[in-house]
């Protein structure tokens, strides 16, 4: 896991006492990225696009968001964030954004999803909703797949080369695999037999939101993913 | 509550309000019916927010407004994959206990019904399920979160499809924050007697210049405009109550909100989604409603 270049910021608890004057320049700093760093967009038609700008920055990205083909072109990776997959597969076809980002994962963009993302990143859906999907990972997924919310759950789960123990993650009506359907998809993680972390070449993909618990190691695996997919100036 | 798994936690702060995180950038739509709500699942809602009445009916008709049948509440958690939510009364707690037990994914303790304590709010730590406030001013948001909401809207002036209150509470909420932001610690504790919260929840606020939950914008939001101008102001999202299903063309316009919500910074986009859209609801002037007719002066 990479070193951020400044602290985190403050305790959600609030507690931290501010150095004098600290106040009157406002919050403290995102930290910066470093000359040469990745640019990692996350897909930001809905869904919590704060955090995951938040990780990735702390993992030593330089993090912006992606709404049009324009900001698309850009970047080197993508994180495709928790959301309401049925609302981001639509805005992404409505704002003609479905094609250009499938065409981008076929010359080996690096993908990144959570939850919702790990749905759109989805060959199949085990319901027999019609919802638009970017597809690219060869499972059949199956939506809210521990219930309704007041079945979401906090857990620690330990991650297949997530090193430093059990990831400290939240499942917030996730969505689980039910069936890998080739055999080049890896299963990084399982929760009683159905995986929850899945990776197909570049294509990386959780049921869980490690963007809401500060643990930003997956996303600092995906950072480093991304700087060794770049082909060298 | 803990699973028989070890360190499996269910109902945690966390997951309550993550599920609103996830629900930013997002629009929230009212819906009395599962057509209504296949509807806006089509339009790209994140949520629907089941009730009996469209605020704009209540208004019309009168009488007590309480918590759905319900009958209605499952055929539109049958009729949707998106989260449901939906209204109790405020201080209601067992029409709460009733919602939770039906499997809402959220619960809207609103002020559009007509309320059942006029002194106390829902004890809403004691619930599995979630909460959502709504909030007149930074004090009123944090007595609500002390009570265990884990997400605030402003209240706006429901069913009148006019924006400007929306507008009064969202500027007095992000103002109040960006005063606290400005103070020294001494200062703190007295704007925390001000507004009438804990001094750790007013110091946290100073500390991240923003509520510890997700803030939405509800009350009046009738075009694709207002819901822009509220994400500008700083909502993290929108709730439409009587605007969608009481315009001429409910499928489209609720389109447009939605696709102007995520581009709420772009004109240009605004512009092209808010073409042809066909009557608007008719509004109401907040000048001809009498105090008592004001729902935001409920909830204290």
């Amino acid at each position: 896991m990479s070193t951020p270049s400044t602290p985190a910021p403050s305790p959600a608890n609030g507690r931290r006492r501010w150095v004098p004057g600290e106040r009157l320049v406002g919050r403290a700093p995102e930290p910066t990225h470093a000359d040469g760093a990745p640019t990692i967009g996350v897909l930001a038609l809905q869904g919590d696009v704060l955090e995951h700008l938040r990780a990735l920055r702390r993992c030593g990205a330089n993090a912006v968001e992606v709404r049009t083909t324009e900001q698309l072109a850009q970047v080197d990776g993508l994180v495709l964030p928790g959301g309401e997959s049925t609302t981001i597969g639509k805005l992404l076809e409505r704002f003609e954004l479905m094609q250009p980002l499938r065409d981008r994962i076929g010359a080996g963009l690096p993908v990144f999803g959570t939850c919702a993302g790990m749905i759109l990143l989805s060959d199949e859906l085990d319901q027999d909703r019609t919802q638009p999907l970017i597809g690219g990972i060869a499972v059949r997924t199956r939506r809210n797949a521990y219930g309704r919310q007041v079945d979401s759950f906090d857990t620690h789960l330990e991650v297949a080369g997530i090193e430093g123990g059990p990831m400290d993650v939240s499942f917030i009506r996730a969505p689980r695999v039910q069936q890998v359907l080739d055999d080049r998809v890896e299963v990084l993680a399982s929760i009683e037999d159905h995986p929850v972390v899945v990776r197909q070449g570049h294509l990386l993909a959780a049921a869980f939101h490690p963007e809401v618990t500060g643990d930003d190691r997956l996303h600092a695996a995906f950072v480093a993913a991304v700087e060794r997919s770049r082909i060298p100036a | 509550m803990t699973d028989s798994t070890q360190a499996t936690v269910h109902a945690s702060s966390r997951v309550k309000r993550g599920l609103a995180d996830m629900l930013k950038g997002g629009v929230i739509m009212d819906v009395v019916t599962a057509e209504q709500a296949r509807i806006a699942e089509e339009a790209g809602a994140v949520a629907v927010m089941a009730l009996e009445r469209v605020p704009a009916d209540i208004r019309r008709d009168g009488g007590v407004s309480r918590a759905s049948d319900p009958d209605m509440i499952d055929g539109i958690i049958e009729a949707v994959s998106i989260p449901v939510m939906a209204k109790a009364r405020i201080g209601h707690f067992v029409e709460a206990q009733v919602l939770q037990s039906l499997g809402v994914d959220y619960v809207d303790e609103s002020e559009v019904l007509t309320p059942a304590d006029e002194a106390n709010h829902i004890d809403k730590w004691a619930f599995d399920v979630p909460f959502v406030c709504g909030a007149t001013n930074l004090g009123e948001a944090l007595r609500r979160l002390s009570e265990g909401a884990a997400m605030i809207r402003s209240k706006g002036e429901a069913g009148t499809g006019n924006v400007v209150e929306a507008t009064r509470h969202m500027r007095s909420i992000t103002g109040e924050i960006r005063r606290l932001a400005t103070m020294d610690e001494t200062e703190l504790y007295a704007a925390a007697k001000e507004l009438r919260a804990s001094i750790e929840l007013v110091r946290e606020v100073a500390d991240t210049g923003r509520l510890p939950v997700v803030l939405f914008t509800a009350g009046g939001i009738a075009t694709p405009a207002d819901a822009a101008m509220m994400m500008q102001l700083g909502a993290d999202g929108v709730f439409v109550g009587s605007g969608i299903f009481k315009s001429g063309n409910p499928e489209q316009r609720a389109r447009a909100i939605v696709e102007a919500t995520t581009h709420f910074e772009d004109p240009a986009v605004i512009a092209k989604v808010s073409r042809g859209l066909g009557e608007a609801m008719v509004g109401i002037n907040l000048d001809t409603l009498s105090e008592g007719e004001k729902y935001a002066s409920r909830g204290w």
